[in-house]
């Protein structure tokens, strides 16, 4: 059915889609863009008018911007390595024959169901929480001084909490992959005198790169707008510790009221992120092939 | 060196006794074929050899070495699965390189080792290929070739040539029995056809529900069949088999005659019947006889027989090569 008539024919036919797709993406871009180069204060909307690329540099150039470029590529980073590394030590686990697998298949997957915000409030107040949290009650149980987590160590403890959301995730897929490797191929390894590290990394680990690398794409694209979880922790502190770049975007527009660099902020998170997805492509794509 | 001896090995899966104590010994150099009907337990078998399954009872020497615990890496066997188990994502040098890599061989004799066994298998010019980029001959010859240059005590064959089509079959048995023939290394061959089975062993194992049915050369099963099970296994088309009156005339439970021993005639012999079908291959015709009151007999007649679907035939079997079993099935001197 490839005649040069069935051709077009689907061509027309996916057309509307294909427009509406681009449309969806195209027309919220394009008034980001329109906005970022306007001065747009919804304090004072009537001081409108076109500014140039005025707003770009007052975003980049403001004094948080290149802390949060950081903070958003450390959160990023952090969670990937987190969720990679550990996803593959419980797909290992969990695919051997244990004693309750069903149930614990599960429970691995179902940190994924609860919404975002309502893990992050419940890590805040139940666990990470100085004064009453379990991590503080264990703490002075054993008769250490309890530790400020949220206050110490904003980044990281949200690196905990995003990656305690994604781990199921991760886990899952490469569960899958390990479970579609041929038992034999291991078989075969532990003949040719393969001691168990070696299989994991000469045999394991090679069948699991594909579903590594879309665990790792997919995730990038979820984690670098990442910002509920900030919200309702630390709100972009202590000081701008925790302040990322979606965060920072949502200062300027719903802190500072200023929509014009907000939405220069937007756009600059566009193309972070495509630096970002350039970079992945280049270092891993070629395993999707 | 490579003998192994099966001493009383028998094994469970769970409940169910897949081998029960069993003894067998393959001599040094011998090429042992283990052939029985689908799960009769011959992949289990050798992979208890194999170390990749562990024995629920006796023993396995090596050598005369206790191997019953050991490890399948320290055990020197080699094996070639049935999906030819190569890893996808390694080019043919690095698959046949692995064993040594593992093995701590110093990168020049690995070289040397893989052009050797590249060059035995003609696959020199596949060497930086993956193994999906291979026919399934060449993927076999790979997987053999990771198993030469181990150079092991003995190699395990399960299945090696059942993905492969008809021609490619008959081509990779040559290469495999010549391998043999040129490395003297003992071989355990594992397969479901029997043909297979003939044309390759030395020595050939039947194996029926985990029990060995008899042990010896192709010929001896193929002219004392020590039961009607490697009666009816070993020899293409089967023997056949006739129950009733007509065995009772020769004080027989069960009385066995090959197609190949049997002559046809169109006016007179000891038995009568009509042609249901015949086969004509040019050099062989093959005919189903229907004998009235005995079933249907194969009859191998030479490649000249015209004889059609609804004639008359006589059929005299060969008294010499006539096999005779009991009530039990077994044979009859
Ligand atoms: N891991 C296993 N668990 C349970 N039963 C098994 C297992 N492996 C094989 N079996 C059973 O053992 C019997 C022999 O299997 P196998 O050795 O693979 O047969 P073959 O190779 O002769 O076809 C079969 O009935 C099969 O179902
Ligand atoms: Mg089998």
């Amino acid at each position: 059915m490839a005649t040069q008539a069935s051709r077009s024919a689907a061509r027309l036919m996916i057309s509307p889609t294909v427009i509406l797709l681009f449309l969806w993406m195209a027309i919220p871009l394009g008034t980001t863009i329109y906005y970022s180069l306007q001065r747009y204060q919804l304090l004072y909307p009537d001081r409108s008018g076109f500014v140039g690329l005025r707003n770009y540099t007052r975003f980049v150039l403001s004094p948080g911007f290149g802390g949060a470029v950081a903070n958003t590529l450390i959160l990023v980073l952090g969670v990937l390595i987190v969720t990679v590394v550990l996803g593959i030590l419980i797909a290992l686990l969990i695919d051997r024959p244990i004693w309750g697998q069903g149930p614990v298949r599960i429970l691995v997957i179902s940190p994924f169901f609860i919404m975002p915000p309502v893990s992050a409030l419940i890590w805040k107040n139940m666990f990470f929480n100085p004064s009453n949290g379990l991590f503080a009650e264990a703490a002075k149980y054993v008769g250490m001084a309890p530790y400020d987590f949220l206050g110490q160590a904003p980044l990281a403890s949200i690196i905990f909490i995003v990656s305690w959301e994604w781990l199921p995730f991760a886990t899952l897929i490469l569960l899958t992959a390990l479970q579609s490797l041929d038992g034999e191929q291991l078989e075969a390894a532990e003949m040719d005198g393969a001691p168990p590290l070696s299989r994991f990394w000469y045999i394991m680990l090679p069948h699991m790169s594909r579903a590594i690398t879309v665990v790792v794409l997919i995730q990038t694209i979820f984690l670098l707008g990442v910002f509920g979880e900030i919200l309702v922790t630390t709100n972009g502190g202590p000081g701008t510790a925790s302040t990322t770049l979606p965060f920072l975007i949502y200062k300027e527009a719903l802190l500072d009221f200023d929509a014009g660099t907000a939405a220069a902020g937007g756009v600059v998170a566009v193309i972070l992120a495509n630096i970002v997805a350039i970079f992945l492509m280049k270092a891993i794509g070629k395993n999707l092939d | 060196m490579g003998r192994i001896t099966l001493d009383k090995v028998k094994k469970a899966f769970g409940e169910v006794e897949v081998i029960p104590p069993l003894d067998l010994t393959i001599e040094d150099g011998e090429f042992v074929v283990f052939v029985g009907p689908s799960g009769c337990g011959k992949s289990t078998l050798l992979r208890l050899i194999a170390g990749l399954e562990d024995v629920s009872g006796g023993q396995i020497r090596i050598d005369g070495q206790d191997a019953t615990h050991a490890p399948p890496s320290k055990r020197g066997l080699a094996m070639v699965f049935q999906s030819y188990a190569l890893y996808p994502h390694m080019s043919v040098r690095k698959n046949i390189a692995f064993p040594m890599k593992m093995a701590g061989v110093p990168q020049e004799e690995q070289n040397r080792k893989i052009d050797a066994a590249a060059k035995a298998l003609n696959l020199t010019d596949y060497l930086e290929r993956r193994p999906g980029q291979l026919s399934g001959g060449q993927r076999q010859r790979v997987a053999i070739g990771r198993a030469i240059v181990r150079e092991p005590a003995a190699f395990l064959f399960d299945e090696p040539l059942s993905n492969l089509d008809a021609a490619l079959r008959v081509g990779m048995r040559l290469e495999i029995s010549e391998l043999h023939e040129r490395l003297k290394t003992t071989m355990i061959y594992v397969t479901h056809d029997q043909v297979e089975a003939m044309t390759m062993a030395d020595k050939i194992v039947v194996l029926r529900a985990g029990v060995i049915e008899q042990v010896g050369s192709p010929l001896e099963l193929y002219r004392t069949p020590r039961n009607l099970f490697v009666a009816g296994f070993i020899g293409s088309p089967k023997m056949n088999l006739i129950q009733g009156q007509e065995a009772k005339k020769y004080s027989a439970g069960t009385i066995g005659i090959r197609p190949e021993h049997c002559l046809l005639s169109t006016d007179s012999g000891t038995w009568e019947g009509t042609v249901v079908v015949s086969e004509h291959l040019g050099s062989d015709t093959f005919l189903y006889v229907d004998l009235k009151d005995h079933g249907t007999v194969t009859v191998r007649g030479n490649g000249e027989v015209s004889l059609h679907h609804g004639d008359r035939v006589f059929i005299t079997p060969d008294m010499e090569k006539l096999h005779r079993f009991d009530d039990k099935g077994l044979r009859m001197p």
